[in-house]
């Protein structure tokens, strides 16, 4: 095993070991909050995997939502409450659905491609309003999940499911470590950089860009899954585009330099509206608009930035991506 | 017979406000390569100003056609000081970033905005009934149509006629022409690139002011008025061409006539059928039905 | 505007520095300084802030002043909550179900409030239900429409204290067949989400009891926050049917309204607004004459003329110069509600401050006296509130403002299904153990 892969599995496990620790000392609220920012942080570590390749997907809603809705009707019409398998088949669904969109929209960039997928997301979203056999716009409840048959009771089901999001998300998190490290990987950057000069030499944008495409689906897939699990109800407003929005908002505010970073911007924002719908019921909107530009204007680089910064080349973040960062300026 | 009749004259009403928002919408991306999901905003801004100007001219004892002279001057109060205090006081700095990364402040600026409208008028109704009358009403077939929403139709073409011969005909129109063809050239040959950003958004700004004042009487203006006119202007510029001015007026009838359409005959499709037309124009037609192809940079 | 925190934390030690100075409190029933914490979730934001949340929240506001003033008539004049003050804590409801499971974990868990009384959206009532259960926090739904909370699921910590929307389209058909209206056609105008969809089955469910023979001629569902109507109502007019139906509300229902009146639809057909007193303060004397509509219960100018009601109504008109209607009604009877169970578990365990569970049980199969009339958690074993409601016609008075009249009353068992029934069901088998008077 190569010296940097072993570094970032071990750095994985620390990460989660540690997570897990504190998940035994977090209040109640809080652990809720911890588990649905990991939801989020999953869709927008998927973004990030599309940013690298200089494509911003404004309707990830969608397999956020395909996620979510494989595994509630898994568990509502089969009866399957087995946490692992909801999370598995939620992130298969979204997956095969990235890989057969995937080719549709691999040709287009920038804008377009941002708004082909709001489109989709928006026809899945009216589909389902429309679909009333499944709830309609309404949606339906999920049943409490079973952990390989134990079915925690009340007051550690939230720890269990909190502890389901930490393995996930440490797993998710080193695999794309590992993924952006390896050559397959490193060809999005590529790719970003100057598409015709990779296709010149015999690599295909097309294939990197599906490949991409269908991780990050997947990704969005086990986070919506997750989160229907974590929050026992799920509706179309996952596939609205407000709902895309708040994932884009999560990656720019990450940055891609630090797979860990999502998490972290995740949790900010889902503080700060928590805390400015408490304390600022009426203009909670605003106040979100203001951190967001606030976050833009003074931390260009995303949370992962101030990683990079804080760890001088820590374990997991940055390795063989200083030249990314200068790269950031051009368009 | 009756029923191609009514779709086209429902739908081209419905397209006629959309196309003003959308005109809009898309003389702001072909010049400053930004899509602004605060448009929406200034819709609703432009409405509420209308709502608060116009009922000022019956009350200063003036014709009733006055207050549509107030809602012209509401539109254009709101472009003056919003067009200049998001342009230079926030866009500017984002200039040569991603455009998404653009996106997502103008998405700020909406959730923003949309606080400061509830701040400034509160959260109940207005309505402006007066201007409705105006134009008393019309019969087609047997239905009985509204003179004003006719008149709409009217203006939408006036709004796209002027800034086509605008952008044509006059010497700052071409100006702004060389500035979308490369801002970087025209910057070397003495062009003042941003005051011609400035200047096209305010235009943009004041073309959803402009509809969401003459929209006005037809609703009631009250917060979340916003939200919907986003994402409508939005498929209508990606059907038409991002950009393209002829590309935004077919779109708008395109949206417009497809959802009338949809109402009589598939009703069970009208939510999502905007969307769909737009995927479907975007796998065949990427770049929209009325946008050049343009050179790949190598 | 509720105040900057800054404010209401100057406020509660204004209040507090009163009580230590005045020795106020409440003697032999459960100490002054304790507070009774509910969180209050509505619109304060987004299309359903002006129609219902943003008068729910003054007519909450209103009452909790009233009653920690201990000003409210009796059998509601004890101070607070059986002398507990209350200190209701609101959070905006816009943001769809996803984040309100979110923020009523806060509200319980990091808040600790002891209820939480809100919900308007349907979507967020089923979403927090199970939560509030799984909680065990205690959960008074004010408002939403949908009969599926109690129908299809089984809930102990959550309760709604108004009927749901079978209510109301039932009794729209009903008082069409009391007024007489001929009718042999109908055609339905309803926002395309399971609010609109919902009403419209009820209502043609119940018209298909009633008038057997009247045929469905058009069917129409815009999209929710569509705003312009002009296709709809071309399709409408050319449709002449004898009745349009709409349970459009807010600013959907204002649009409607303002773009079809001018195209002569009120003339052409009867039109009736399930849920549509609401608009009547917004629209003011241009809202249309011969408009059959509902309240969602005896509510605003249907409200019964009891002491309770009058208190209420003038109070509130008093404080923000309009007439309340549903919401403010809803939210108040979900309040009294609550009170009168607080009070009943510590007349039950000997004043001493009744446990989530104690209320809980005293909130189940209660009955108590609200503006709108009686309510009594009948249904959802005793969970679902059932309650009388009134529709009337609009005309304009002597003075040329837009009143109500002809309006007819229906007993609570009469236009709501029995308990253990569901609702389409219930409908489809001709209104089975129905007692109308």
């Amino acid at each position: 095993m190569h010296a940097s892969t072993r570094r970032t599995y071990l750095s994985g496990l620390i990460l989660a070991a540690a997570l897990l620790v504190v998940g035994f000392l977090l209040p109640a609220w809080l652990l809720f909050t911890v588990t649905k920012a990991i939801g989020y942080g999953l869709v927008a570590l998927g973004i990030i995997t599309l940013m690298r390749g200089g494509l911003v997907s404004f309707g990830q809603g969608l397999v956020y939502c395909i996620g979510a809705y494989a595994a509630g009707l898994l568990a509502t019409r089969i009866g399957v409450t087995e946490a692992p398998l909801l999370l598995l088949v939620g992130m298969v669904a979204s997956g095969l659905v990235g890989l057969l969109v995937g080719p549709l929209i691999a040709r287009y960039r920038g804008i377009f491609f941002a708004m082909l997928t709001v489109a989709l997301s928006m026809v899945l979203y009216g589909i389902l309003v429309k679909m009333n056999a499944i709830g309609g716009s309404d949606g339906f409840t999920l049943p409490e999940p079973t952990f390989f048959g134990w079915q925690p009771d009340v007051g550690t089901s939230d720890l269990a499911l909190y502890v389901t999001a930490v393995i996930v998300a440490c797993a998710a998190a080193t695999a794309c470590r590992l993924y952006y490290d390896s050559m397959a990987g490193m060809m999005a950057l590529a790719v970003r950089e100057n598409e015709l000069r990779v296709e010149y030499l015999g690599s295909s944008v097309f294939n990197v860009t599906v490949r991409n495409f269908a991780i990050a689906a997947a990704l969005g897939g086990l986070g919506g899954s997750l989160n229907a699990m974590a929050l026992g109800h799920i509706d179309p407003l996952f596939s609205f585009w407000t709902t895309s929005g708040e994932f884009v908002f999560i990656s720019v505010l990450a940055g891609h330099l630090s797979v860990g970073a999502v998490f972290v911007s995740a949790l900010i924002l889902e503080l700060v509206r928590s805390f400015s719908n408490r304390y600022f019921p009426e203009t909670w909107q605003m106040i979100i608009g203001i951190f967001l530009i606030a976050t833009i204007i003074f931390l260009p680089g995303g949370v992962g930035s101030l990683f990079q910064r804080v760890l001088k080349r820590g374990p997991a973040a940055g390795r063989g991506e200083s030249a990314e960062n200068e790269g950031r300026a051009a368009p | 017979m009756y029923d191609v009749l009514t779709i086209l004259v429902d739908g081209v009403v419905y397209a006629s406000w959309l196309f003003i928002v959308a005109l809009g919408l898309t003389l702001i991306f072909g010049v400053l390569r930004i899509l602004n999901i605060a448009h929406g905003s200034m819709y609703a801004i432009g409405a509420y100003a209308a709502v608060t100007l116009a009922p000022l001219a019956p009350a200063l004892g003036l014709p009733p056609v006055f207050s549509l002279l107030a809602m012209l001057i509401a539109a254009l109060a709101v472009a003056i000081v919003l067009a200049p205090l998001m342009e230079r006081g926030l866009l500017r700095l984002f200039y040569g970033r991603d455009e998404v990364l653009i996106l997502l402040i103008t998405y700020a600026v909406f959730l923003i905005l949309e606080d400061v409208s509830k701040l400034i008028w509160g959260v109940n109704p207005y309505y402006l009934f007066e201007p409705r009358n105006l134009f008393g009403t019309v019969e087609i077939g047997d239905l009985f149509y509204v003179g004003y929403d006719l008149m709409l139709i009217a203006l939408a073409a006036v709004c796209g006629l002027a800034v086509w011969l605008g952008l044509n005909k006059t010497k700052v129109g071409k100006i702004v022409l060389a500035v979308i063809h490369n801002p970087d050239v025209s910057a070397c040959m003495g062009v003042n690139i941003a005051r011609i950003y400035l200047l096209a958004f305010f235009v943009g700004v004041f073309l959803a002011a402009l509809a969401g004042a003459f929209t006005a009487p037809l609703i009631s203006v009250q917060p979340g008025i916003s939200v919907s006119v986003i994402i409508l202007s939005f498929a209508v510029v990606i059907i038409g061409g991002l950009g393209s001015i002829p590309g935004a007026a077919i779109g708008a009838v395109v949206v417009g006539i497809v959802r009338a359409a949809a109402v009589y005959e598939l009703p069970e499709a009208e939510i999502f059928i905007v969307y769909l037309v737009m995927a479907i124009v975007l796998v065949f037609r990427p770049e929209g039905l009325f946008q050049r192809t343009q050179a790949r940079k190598i | 505007m509720s105040g900057t925190p800054l404010k209401q934390a100057l406020k509660g030690l204004m209040a507090g520095a009163a009580l230590a100075a005045f020795g106020v409190g409440a003697a032999g029933q459960a100490s002054a300084e304790e507070t009774f914490k509910i969180g209050v979730v509505t619109f304060l934001s987004g299309q359903a802030a002006e129609s219902f949340g943003v008068p729910a929240w003054d007519g909450g506001r209103l009452l909790i002043e009233k009653l920690n003033a201990g000003e409210v008539p009796a059998p509601y004049d004890t101070v607070g909550f059986g002398g507990m003050k209350i200190e209701a804590i609101p959070i905006d409801e816009a943001g769809g179900a996803t984040k309100q499971v979110q923020e009523f974990r806060n509200l319980v868990q990091r808040e600790q409030v002891d209820a939480v009384v809100g919900y308007v959206s349907s979507g967020d009532c089923l979403a927090v239900a199970p939560v509030a259960d799984e909680l065990k926090a205690l959960t008074i739904l004010y408002d939403c429409g949908t009969p599926r909370i109690f129908e299809d699921g089984q809930y102990e910590y959550a309760f709604r204290t108004a009927a749901h929307a079978t209510m109301d389209n039932v009794s729209i058909a009903r008082y069409l067949q009391a007024r007489g209206v001929e009718i042999d056609s109908i055609a339905g105008l309803n926002q395309d989400y399971a609010w609109g969809h919902d009403s419209w089955r009820d209502f043609t469910a119940s018209m298909g009891q009633l008038y057997p023979d009247a045929d469905v001629v058009a069917e129409l569902f815009p999209a929710f926050g569509a705003g312009q109507y002009g296709t709809e109502i071309s399709a409408l007019m050319r449709e002449r049917a004898d009745v349009v139906h709409s349970s459009n509300w807010g600013g959907d229902l204002q649009s409607f309204i303002l773009q079809s009146m001018p195209r002569g639809l009120f003339q052409r057909s009867q039109v009736v607004f399930s849920a549509g007193d609401h608009v009547i303060p917004a629209l003011g004397n241009n809202f249309p004459e011969g408009v059959i509509l509902g309240a969602r219960g005896a509510y605003g100018l249907m409200s019964p003329d009891t002491p309770l009601n009058n208190w209420w109504f003038e109070t509130y008109q008093e404080r923000y110069g309009v007439i309340p209607v549903q919401a403010p009604y809803r939210m108040a009877q979900a309040l009294l509600g609550l009170k009168s169970a607080i009070e009943k578990a510590m007349a039950a365990n000997g004043g001493a401050r009744p446990t989530t569970d104690e209320i809980r049980m005293a909130m189940k199969g209660h009955e108590w006296e609200a503006p709108g009339g009686l309510i009594q958690m009948k249904l959802g074993n005793g969970h679902q509130a059932i309650q009388p409601t009134a529709i009337g016609t609009t005309a304009k008075d002597s003075d040329g403002n837009i009143t109500v009249v002809d309006i007819e009353r229906f007993a609570a068992e009469c236009v709501n299904p029995p308990a253990g029934q569901n609702s389409v069901d219930w409908i489809n088998a001709g209104f089975p153990g129905a007692q109308c008077e």
